[in-house]
């Protein structure tokens, strides 16, 4: 009984409740990523396909960058048009 | 039937090697034919901790480009007539191990031997995944601790994904071997729980090995701890995984701080 409270108090002062928190938190998280392995590739494919339609393009400047904050993550898109693409729409048009 | 067992972790350094020896010798000293096979290309050390490093003439990628024939390179233990090593190879080049050659080696190696046990390297990278390519289980090595955790997850990831068995729609058995767990801390609430851990990876339990001088005393002779001191608290461990591995089942003991004998005390000395 006096064991079973020691350990008990222990415990709780421990750091180890704090270990399996974090880990369960980013394991979800890096879970979902895997079930979706690669979701930016996707995202990357046709993010691309729909500029393209408009706009003349390199398919290397295409950048799609995926960034995990605390709160919210951040998708990050990143294309590089070169210069004079408003020409190329109107003959496009 | 032969079976092919993985053992793996994803971190390295957290036991890996060392469970391969004590695992593969508890086995055949049940009198199974065992062969532990080294994928470490370049950092091989399990012809180490076996004790064979003088005996290595030929190696796995040898006999994977037909240098070797497999006769050749498999060691025989000196100890155990039943327990046999396949080295692997110091070369630096990572990519001259290839898919084919493993899965001809290891198809070699079912005709001849009721366990095979690869022993991973670290990583998860191409000789990670060649290692666990072909297996019918796995052990997953891991601490209890939230790095190496996180590594164990990943790689149960890559098992279910990865290997010839995941893509042929069958499951790959996997376990769970918690080594280096330390009982004081354990008792001071200082490092994940057993439960919790089980909890996060939901994969079964093989056992739990103690951090324990015998495991270093064992290495430093070449000789796996369920070999070298079969009555020390984590060769007991290590021989009760192999039990449950042959589909025994087995009581799992905790291990606990061990008592400190009156003389010891006296003399100063350490608790293994
Ligand atoms: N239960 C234990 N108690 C004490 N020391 C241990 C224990 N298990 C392993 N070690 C020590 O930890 C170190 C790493 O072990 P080992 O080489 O088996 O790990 P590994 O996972 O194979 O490493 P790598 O990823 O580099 O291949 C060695 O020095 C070994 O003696
Ligand atoms: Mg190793």
């Amino acid at each position: 009984m006096s064991m079973n409270l020691l350990n008990l108090l222990r415990r709780r002062t421990g750091s180890a409740p704090v270990a399996r928190e974090r880990l369960q938190i980013l394991l979800a998280h890096e879970r979902g990523l895997r079930s979706q392995p690669d979701l930016l590739g996707i995202l990357r494919e046709e993010i691309l396909a729909v500029v393209s339609r408009h706009v003349v393009l390199d398919p290397e400047k295409v950048i799609v960058r995926m960034d995990r904050g605390d709160a919210v993550s951040t998708l990050e898109v990143d294309i590089e048009i070169p210069n004079g693409f408003e020409k190329r729409l109107k003959v496009a048009s | 039937m032969a079976k092919v067992l993985v053992v793996t972790s994803g971190k390295g350094g957290v036991g890996k090697t060392t469970s391969t020896a004590a695992l593969g010798a508890a086995l055949a000293q049940r009198g199974e034919k065992v062969v532990v096979v080294d994928f470490d290309v370049g950092l091989r050390n399990l012809d180490l901790i076996m004790g064979a490093e003088r005996r290595v003439v030929f190696d796995l990628i040898n006999v994977a480009q037909g240098v070797a024939k497999l006769s050749q390179a498999l060691i025989r233990d000196k100890r155990l007539e039943s327990l046999w090593l396949l080295p692997a190879s110091q070369t630096r080049d990572k990519d001259a191990l290839t898919d084919e050659g493993v899965r001809d080696i290891i198809a070699d190696l079912r005709t001849k031997f009721d366990w095979i046990i690869c022993d991973s390297p670290a990583g998860i990278e191409r000789g990670a995944t060649l290692a666990m390519r072909y297996a019918d289980e796995a052990v997953v090595v891991t601490n209890p601790e939230v790095s190496s955790v996180r590594d164990a997850d990943r790689i149960i990831g890559m098992l279910d994904s990865k290997t010839v068995k995941a893509e042929q729609g069958e499951q790959i058995k996997k376990h769970v071997l918690i080594t280096r767990y330390d009982t004081s801390r354990a008792a001071r609430g200082e490092m994940l729980n057993i439960d919790d851990i089980l909890e996060i990876l939901a994969v079964p339990l093989l056992g739990i090995i103690p951090e324990s001088q015998d495991v270093l005393k064992a290495s430093n002779v070449g000789s796996p701890v369920t070999l070298n001191n079969a009555g020390s608290q984590p060769a007991r461990a290590y021989i009760d995984a192999a039990r449950r591995l042959s589909g025994e089942t087995v009581d799992m003991v905790v291990p606990t701080e061990q008592r400190r004998g009156f003389m010891d005390r006296l003399l100063g000395r350490r608790a293994a």
